[in-house]
Parts: C-alpha cells; structure tokens; sequence
C-alpha cells in the first residue's frame, strides 16, 4: 500500500519536471531576448556610466567614478532640457482635462460615438515622425497655416514657433495635446461606461444636481483611469525626443526645445561622450523609477475603486 | 395641480436634455475637425504648386491639383528601397516574435513550473524600462557583433518576443479554461502540440490584434532605426521621410514632402479604419485592466 503511494508520487513528479522542463523551453526565446538586450545592456549602462568612455578608448581604463554624475549635474545645458522636459509636461492636465471633456461627451452619444472616437484617435496612430513633419510646416514661420490664420484672422504676423525660445514650448506643447488627446478620450470613455448608470439615478432621486453627480460620482469612480493616464504620460514625457529632433533638429534656439533624452542622444551620439551619456541614461532610469513608486504609493491615499 | 407641474417638469427635462445633447454634438463635431484639419492641410499641401503653397495666404484647396509630386516620391529609390527596408523587418519579427510570444504566453498561461513569477516579472520589468536606457549599450552591442551595416538590429531582438503581446495574450488564455489543458494530454498531445494545435487557433482574435498593433509599432519606429541603421541603403521608411523634410525644406519643396508623408501614413491609418473596433477596444482594456 504504502509502496503504491510512493511510486504513485514518483511518477506525478516525473510528469511534473517533463512539464518543467517543456515550460523553461517555451519560455527560453524572451528571456535570452531579456538577458542580451535588456539586462546586459542595463548592467552595461551601469558600469560605463562611471567611464569616461568615448566607444573608441579603453572603457575599463578610463573609469572616473562618479565624475560624468557630477559633471552631469553642474551642467547649464543638463538642467535647460531638465526644465524643458518639464514645461512640456503642462501639456499632461491639459490633455486629460480636454479627454475627460470629449469623452463625457462622447457618452452622451449613441449614433456618432463611434465615428468621433475614431476621428479623434487617428493622430495617434499616425506616424509620429510624418505627423512632426506636418506640423513643423503648420508652425512654419512664413507660410505655415498657423501663422496664415492668424494674419487672415488679426492681420498681424504670428510668433516664430518654432525659432523663438518660448514658443517652440508652446508649440510643443499643442503638438502633443493634438497627438495623445485620443489616448485618453478612449480611456476615460471606457471608464466612465464601466460606472453603473443606477448610481446616477440614486443620487438623482436625492435630489444631486449635474454638478454634484459629476464630483461625487464621475470624479471619484474615474480615478483609476486618472492615475493610470498619469503615470503613462509622466513616463512618456520623460522620453520625449523624435518631435524634438524632426521639428528643429539641433534642440532650438539655443537648446531651448532640447528634453532630457534629446540631452542624451546629443552626447552619445553626436559627441561620443558614450560613458558620459550612459550616467544621464542611468539619471533617467532612476527618475523613471522614483515616478513608478511615488505613485503607487500614492495610489491609495487617492484612488478610490469600486468596492 | 402637482400632477401637471411634474409633467411639465418632465417635459422641460427632456427639451433641456435634447438641447444639451444638440449642443455637445456641435462641439465634439468643431473638436473633430479641429483634431483632423492638420491632416487635411496635409493632404491638400501635397496637391499644391510651389507658388501656391508660398503665397502665404490661407488657402486649403489646390489649384490647380497636381498629383506630380506622388510620382516623384514613388520614383525615388530611396524612398522605395525606405518601403522595402521596413517590410523586411516586419516580416520576420511578426513571424517569428508572434510565436516565441504566444508560446511564451501559453506556458506563462497554462504551465506549471519552478520560478514562473519570477521570470514573469523580469520580463514585465522591462516595459518599464525606457529604450533610451539601454540604446547606448545596445549600439555598443550591435556595432561588435557587426550588424549596423544591415537591419538586424531591428530584426533579431523582435524576434525573440515582445513581452506586451506575451502580457496581453496570457490574459486573453486565462479565460480559456484549464480543462481543454487536460483534455489534451488525455488525447495524447504533447506539450507543443496542444499549443500549436489547441489553444493557438483560440487565440487567433488577441494574436492578431496584438500582431496589428505591432506592426504599427515597428511601422513607425524612428529612434531604434536612427541609431543603429549606419548605412543609408539600410534606412527605413520613417528615418527616410525625416531626411526628406531636412533635405527638402530647403528647397521649400513642401509638396514633395508632405506627399512622402502622407504615402508612409497610409498603411497603418488604413489598417486602424479597418480595424477600429478592435484596436480601440483592445487599448481601452489595457487602462481598466
């Protein structure tokens, strides 16, 4: 009886490490996928960043320890695409205010819902390289739409977008509003469907008013969608780059539409400072983290679910 | 008498309602063409003449329309060597990568073993992490290994799976039940074979999206080609039409690169107002998950 038990034992286990071992097969490609392309270069990034490394010398036999870090950190040109990154994430409120606006009034659609959504996401499945291009030309200073409209609308010629030190930001800042609205129109549009609709009819039996119903009901209950759109734009806008690059090039007048990842690029790539543009990379990673579990942390204090 | 009010009450609601709900659709309709207008001027730049688009005044129809400048984009080989050079990474990672991620996700899915949360969260880590972390040691990597004077930089990584497709497509196993896991061995399948054979062609739906939005990706992706493609023969189409606009603008030849744009726009708008449903769908789930 007891024998029986045993081998009983003995052979699941036996069928257990054949499906072990088919499993680790499975599952092989991504992760070697993740050791080589991902870990590796991540440990790499680590260890030159500490290296005064140009990709031609020797990496090991220029290590400086935390001198690119401090070099990074007393740098004016480092802190101008620092403060830049950030202005051009006054655009993150404006997107999500103007999403939750369209998609509340989306879902008093029934007929045209469809259509709009559609409408309002096609630029952000638009190529983003052909969609900088296209509004560079709107932005252009002479004969661009923008400044076209604005002359046949005041008779006045409109600012030098993309040439002038302030409103290159600007001009940032419109172009990707334009481009993710969509993204959280879908969003906040799926969201506000999952709310029951007897919650509303409660609290209009009570007496709410269309304000009240949207603070105490719409508000609270959408707040996942907020935090989520939050924390994707947060990390989006820390790598922001390819508008930069396509709509002026070498970062603006006097670097003024330069981002952080723009900061980067610029030195490895085109200064081949590559040790020194790792240490920025590992500055990103870090930042990118901190956003991660900064709001995690804060999720719960100001999420509220459901249930 | 308070009978009446309510009704009258109601009624008013229901005019007041019918006035909100006019005076929405006529905002959401200025905020639609709004969004689209960039677009359109787009389109009707790349009908224009020269004189025309360097008039400075505002004019949004061509004339006369000339439809030259597609010819001159289509006849340039390195435009259409741009074309080719993206369909020649498309088609081996969709292959390749859609099934090291589905066969990743099966196992994830529907496998027992020793580490399985472990792995899975090392893969789900690296959605997390920028690609312009690791874009330095990866050109180092690709420039050793001898590859930045062909596409394999683009090619080789993406065949090795993408873990938000393997995300997505062990969700959508989840909901398929375990038992068809069971009866599968019962009937003598092997591991592989009940993927192959069972529960891929019931993941057809997800994979497709998932492959979809995919191509998209890979379709529009500018950075990764930009660093690691070092010869022009290689470009792709997105790196091809930036120095199109760098070239031609000094040109003011705004026609011919508002029509490379367009033409490289074309797949992907086409695919998403074919598939629109699915992909809208597909994206608003991630935000809820």
């Amino acid at each position: 009886m007891m024998q029986k038990a045993v081998t009983k034992k003995h052979q699941i286990s036996e069928m257990a490490k054949r499906e072990e071992r088919w499993a680790w097969l499975f599952i092989a490609a991504p992760f070697v996928g993740f050791l080589f392309f991902m870990a590796y270069p991540i440990g790499f990034a680590i260890f030159a960043s500490f290296s005064r490394w140009t990709g031609v010398n020797s990496l090991t036999g220029n290590l400086v320890g935390f001198k690119n870090y401090a070099d990074i950190l007393t740098d004016a040109k480092f802190w101008k695409s620092m403060v830049t990154t950030l202005i051009y994430m006054i655009g993150i409120p404006i997107g999500m205010f103007l999403g939750l606006a369209i998609a509340m009034g989306l879902n008093r659609m029934k007929h045209t819902r469809r259509f709009f959504t559609t409408v309002y996401y096609v630029p952000v499945v638009s190529s983003l390289v052909a969609v900088s291009i296209l509004w560079a030309w709107v932005f252009n200073y002479d004969y661009g739409l923008l400044n076209s409209m604005i002359k046949a609308l005041t008779g006045i010629h409109g600012p030098n977008w993309l040439g002038d030190e302030f409103w290159v930001k600007v001009a940032m800042i419109i172009f990707m509003t334009w481009k993710g609205l969509g993204g959280s129109i879908i969003l906040y549009l799926a969201g506000l469907q999952n709310i029951p609709r007897d919650y509303y009819e409660a609290a209009k039996i009570d007496g709410a008013n269309g304000w009240q119903l949207f603070k105490n009901i719409t508000i609270p209950l959408i707040s996942p969608v907020t935090f989520y759109i939050l924390i994707t734009s947060l990390i989006g806008g820390f790598q922001v780059f390819v508008e930069v690059q396509v709509m002026t090039g070498n970062g603006g007048t006097n670097y003024s539409a330069a981002t952080i990842v723009f900061y980067l690029f610029d030195k490895a790539f085109n200064n081949s400072q590559l040790g020194y543009g790792c240490a920025v990379a590992v500055i990103l990673a870090l930042i990118i983290f901190l956003i991660t579990a900064l709001n995690f942390k804060g999720q719960d204090k100001w999420v509220s679910t459901m249930d | 008498m308070k009978q009446r009010k309510d009704l009258s009450d109601h009624y008013m609601k229901s005019k007041k309602q019918k006035i909100g709900d006019v005076v929405v659709f006529i905002l959401l309709a200025i905020g639609a063409v709004a969004m689209i207008f960039p677009l359109i001027y787009m389109v009707a730049t790349s009908f224009m003449t020269k004189n025309q688009i360097l008039s400075g005044t505002l004019t949004l129809f061509p004339d006369p329309i000339l439809i030259g400048k597609y010819r001159e984009v289509l006849s340039k080989g390195q435009f259409i060597s741009g074309i080719f050079n993206t369909v020649k990474v498309e088609i081996p990672v969709l292959l390749f990568g859609g099934f090291t991620s589905s066969l990743a996700a099966f196992a994830f899915a529907k496998m027992n073993f020793r580490g399985k949360n472990a792995f899975f969260m090392a893969l789900l880590a690296t959605i997390m992490i920028p690609f312009a972390v690791v874009m330095i040691p990866q050109y180092v990597l690709f420039t050793k290994l001898g590859w930045t004077n062909s596409l394999l930089p683009l090619i080789i990584p993406g065949c090795f799976g993408n873990v938000s497709m393997i995300f997505f497509l062990r969700q959508n196993l989840y909901s398929i039940p375990n038992e068809l896991m069971d009866a599968a061995k019962l009937d003598g399948c092997g591991y592989f074979g009940t993927y192959f054979r069972v529960f891929l062609p019931l993941m057809k739906g997800a994979l497709g999206t998932q492959l979809m939005l995919w191509f998209m990706g890979i379709w529009n992706d500018y950075l990764a080609p930009t660093i690691f493609l070092r010869s022009e023969k290689n470009w792709t189409l997105q790196v091809v039409i930036r120095s199109f606009n760098s070239y031609y603008a000094i040109q003011s030849d705004y026609a011919l690169i508002m029509a490379a744009s367009v033409i490289a726009m074309i797949p992907t708008l086409l695919l998403f107002f074919i598939f629109q449903r699915i992909i809208i769908e597909s994206i608003a789930i991630s935000g809820i998950k």
